[in-house]
């Protein structure tokens, strides 16, 4: 099997698999890396979505070739308990998530939306999220929760 | 003469089942309370709401409380985690342990020290006294036995006395979610495991004619093929490898056709032309009523709703000789493990059903069938735990769905418009079909492998348990006379079991809309007439609340239109009265819902909020968009795209007023929003635009359809 080489987190990584896995199948299964969510394997519904340099896509519908040499960002490199990223403080602030199972994804694209953009209205944020699926009805907190980080980061 | 003695104390429903203390508690020596409630997180914040009960009730900060997840090794029995009546059952059966246990360990430092309980105090589990004497549950906690069984009369505390209960927390479980930490069954992987696909049809119902392997085999990785009559599926090494084989012997397979299905372009003449079963619900007659002048008959529909969670059904098994272990997502894992008794024709005991997280179910979905799926595959494995995951496709096709509803109502009204007799009649498949509580089980495969289970017809609960189709149904309204009776199908060609409500979303959007045509008719304000109709003070509260709160009504402009609905969850449970803004002409906008709701006490006030939020949001979702789509043959609604939800550019505004009850035991929350926002909606939509829309979803096409026939 070729081996494929990119930057996983900040980290230099080497995977040797089919060239057509899909980076989801890839981060799931040998990479370990569960945060972002299997949800309908058709690009849909955005629980899989991770940073791939900078913009976020559905894991589960790109192909492992296609981030050959280039940097990718997950959830668990976003940021964790001990150094929590402002989008995940702020999503624990406001409560902003029932089930949580689309929340991953969900906090890859706002994370994406502020690199491009750091001084979103609620109107940015969900254009920015309108791919990410929520069915437990958070979307609001969720918007409110991504609007205060962004205050935050731009607060010196 | 002597006085009539006071009604014996009793335990709570959910003690009396289980009323062995330290089934629910556990202290250890560390330092740490261990909570073990039989219902189980889906996204709701109940583990959270159950630890703040224990937490106040015993002294302790919420820091020590560990919560243990359900199974059927170790946890009390209960039931199933559903009809928002988790805080009610398990909140409550908490609440009077640990007021008993606290009085427990009271007594045995009392013992200790030779003083009495009343001069002690307890802060954060340590024991304290008069002379500096002083102790703790940790201490004590080899000393003093749980195993006993509760009393009744145990004393909780004061609502005043609560420093927990009542208070919003930050809950338990959303710092693994937003750090990806494996929390969801779906990351939870077992040392040496295995991957399990099924092989579904696209054809609900279809026979498997002819299996060929030959593609599948090839591919490395592969383990088993497992066929067993209808039921299909293979083993592989990998998740990957798996699917790559499930897709090659997808290849190789030939289908009968399946049962023919309905005519989706024509549900309610359906509906109305299977055969039934039907029951009067309730009937109230009175000799006061006024004399019939003229009656408005209308009808109302429902499509079939999927729960469309939006993680797929995934769950692990794995054998030890005859004895198996699951791992699932399951709402009730006793009744699951009924059910798997039934099809492994096995003892109870040698199946352990463990609870893990999954992603929000909304009702019965797919996670008890896609157990069975993974306890069949798993034979398969050589003691090997399996795990098996269904696609999205399978999901949105072979769970079962949300009933499709016709609803008749027909309100008589005297001379001056009053209403004098009301008939409300319901065609609707049964709302529940969940596994354990029938002689048969209610697991897919059940009904595929080779001596299959016939599929278990779906029924409704009694309505002193809410009710099924029924439910909601009865008015809450002050009417001198009504009769209600639900016609159940005894056919069920499309799957259904429960989803959120059950019948009670489309029964409140039919009484609402009808009561807010009337009041139109009278010239009357919605609010007033309700109020004018309602002596329920819990009612007119949460009616006024909401409509103070969207300043009820707002000055109309053009292109929008504002709307009201009201219920009371169950009849029984939280009350919840909603406004809708709407904005549009063919297609409409929802642009802000403002509600009320009362759920007596809330424990964890945002943690009810933010349910009752989800719950209005999904409701939009449903009203707007929703609808399983199907042709004669196969359920085509199978994608996102193909079944779309609410996206967060057409998300509206949402404001929700608590309204506390401390002192009134607690409902929940889950289920409160939906049928008053649909209503509301739909009254909107008439308010806006002078149409009267009374088929779900409200599409533009449904839209044009209605103007039309109103022109």
């Amino acid at each position: 099997m070729p081996s494929i080489r990119f930057r996983l987190n900040g980290v230099e990584t080497d995977v040797d698999a089919d060239p057509d896995s899909s980076l989801l199948a890839i981060l799931r299964g040998p990479l370990g890396l569960t945060g972002a969510h299997f949800g309908c394997g058709s690009g849909e519904c955005g629980a899989c979505h991770v940073i791939v340099g900078d913009h976020a896509v559905t894991a589960c519908d790109t192909p492992l070739w296609s981030v050959a040499d280039k940097e990718i960002t997950t959830i668990e490199g976003l940021g964790g308990a001990e150094n929590p990223h402002p989008l995940q403080r702020a999503f624990i602030a406001e409560q902003a998530l029932q089930c949580g199972y689309c929340i991953s994804g969900i906090l890859m694209s706002a994370a994406a939306l502020l690199r491009q953009n750091s001084k979103p209205t609620s109107t940015d944020v969900k254009a920015a999220l309108d791919r990410n699926l929520c069915r437990c009805g958070s979307h609001n907190r969720i918007v409110t929760a991504v609007l205060r980080a962004a205050d935050e980061m731009a607060s010196p | 003469m002597t006085e009539p003695s006071p009604a014996p104390p009793k335990l709570p429903v959910s003690l009396a089942a289980n009323s062995v203390l330290s089934s629910w508690i556990r202290f250890s020596r560390e330092g740490r309370v261990t909570l073990s409630p039989g219902k189980v997180e889906i996204g709701q914040g109940i583990v959270t709401a159950l630890a703040q009960i224990a937490a106040d009730e015993l002294d302790v900060d919420l820091g020590r409380v560990q919560m243990v997840r359900a199974s059927t090794a170790a946890s009390p029995n209960e039931g199933v985690t559903s009809g928002s009546l988790s805080v009610q059952q398990s909140g409550r059966a908490i609440r009077y342990a640990c007021a008993e246990i606290r009085q427990i360990f009271l007594a045995a430092a009392s013992d200790q020290f030779g003083v009495g309980t009343d001069v002690l105090d307890i802060k954060d589990g340590t024991i304290s006294g008069p002379g500096n004497i002083r102790t703790s549950y940790w201490e004590l906690a080899d000393r003093v036995s749980l195993d006993r069984e509760a009393s009744p009369g145990a004393a909780p505390k004061a609502s005043t006395r609560r420093a927990l209960a009542g208070h919003s927390v930050q809950r338990l479980d959303i710092p693994d979610k937003v750090f990806g930490e494996p929390r969801f069954i779906h990351d939870t992987a077992l040392p040496d495991m295995l991957h399990g696909r099924v092989l579904r049809p696209e054809m609900p119902g279809a026979k498997l004619v002819e299996l060929n392997e030959g593609g599948a085999r090839a591919i490395p990785g592969l383990i088993a093929i497992v066929r067993d009559g209808n039921f299909a599926g293979l083993v592989s090494e990998t998740e990957e490898a798996a699917e790559a084989a499930l897709s090659a012997l997808r290849k190789g397979t030939t289908w009968s056709s399946g049962p023919t299905l309905p005519d989706e372009s024509r549900l309610a003449d359906f509906l109305k032309s299977e055969p039934v079963e039907s029951t009067v619900i309730d009937k109230r007659t009175s000799p006061a009523s006024g004399e019939a002048r003229r009656t408005i008959r209308r009808q109302y529909t429902r499509p079939y709703i999927a729960h469309a969670s939006i993680a797929p059904s995934c769950a692990m098994a794995q054998w030890s000789g005859d004895r198996v272990h699951v791992w699932t997502h399951s709402q009730g894992v006793y009744l699951l493990r009924t059910d798997l008794a039934l099809v492994l024709k096995l003892p109870a005991e040698n199946i352990t059903v463990e609870h893990l997280e999954g992603a929000g179910c909304y009702g019965h979905n797919p996670a008890d069938d896609v157990a069975l799926d993974a306890v069949l595959l798993a034979r398969a494995a050589g003691g090997r735990p399996v795990r098996v995951q269904w696609s999205r496709a399978d999901e949105m096709t072979h769970a079962p769905f949300g009933a499709a509803m016709a609803i008749e109502i027909e309100a008589d009204l005297d001379a001056k418009g009053d209403i004098v007799d009301w008939r409300h009649s319901i065609w609707s498949n049964g709302h529940a079909a969940r596994p354990g509580r029938a002689e048969q089980p209610a697991l897919l495969a059940g009904t595929e492998i080779a001596n299959p289970f016939p599929r278990m017809i779906s029924r409704n609960p009694p309505q002193a348990n809410g009710g099924g189709a029924d439910r909601n149904s009865i008015p809450l309204y002050d009417l001198p006379s009504w009769t209600i009776v639900s016609h159940r199908l005894t056919t069920m060609p499309i799957r259904t079991s429960a989803l959120r409500t059950l019948g009670g979303q489309g029964n409140v959007f039919a009484i609402e809309s009808v009561l807010d045509e009337i009041a139109f008719d009278r010239g009357e304000d919605p609010v007033a007439f309700r109020l004018r109709h309602l002596s329920d003070e819990r009612a007119r509260d949460v009616i006024r609340a909401a409509a103070r709160r969207a300043n009820w009504k707002p000055e109309k402009r053009a292109g929008t239109g504002y709307g009201f609905g009201f219920g009371r969850y169950k009849n029984t449970g939280a009350y919840c009265a909603a406004v809708a803004e709407i904005e549009g002409a063919e297609d409409i906008a929802v642009r802000r819902l403002t509600l009320a709701v009362d759920v007596g006490e809330a424990i964890n006030p945002d943690g009810v909020i933010n349910q009752v939020e989800g719950g209005a949001i999904q409701a939009t979702s449903w009203v707007l968009k929703e609808r399983v789509r199907f042709d004669d043959q196969r359920i085509t609604s199978n994608s996102w795209t193909d079944y779309p939800i609410l996206r967060f550019s057409e998300v509206p505004e949402v404001e929700v007023e608590l309204i506390q009850r401390p002192d009134i035991d607690s409902v929940g929350a889950g289920e409160a929003a939906h049928g008053p926002v649909t209503a509301a909606i739909a009254n909107a939509i008439f308010d806006a635009l002078g149409v009267r829309v009374r088929d779900l979803p409200f599409t533009r096409d449904r839209l044009i359809a209605a103007m039309e026939l109103s022109a």
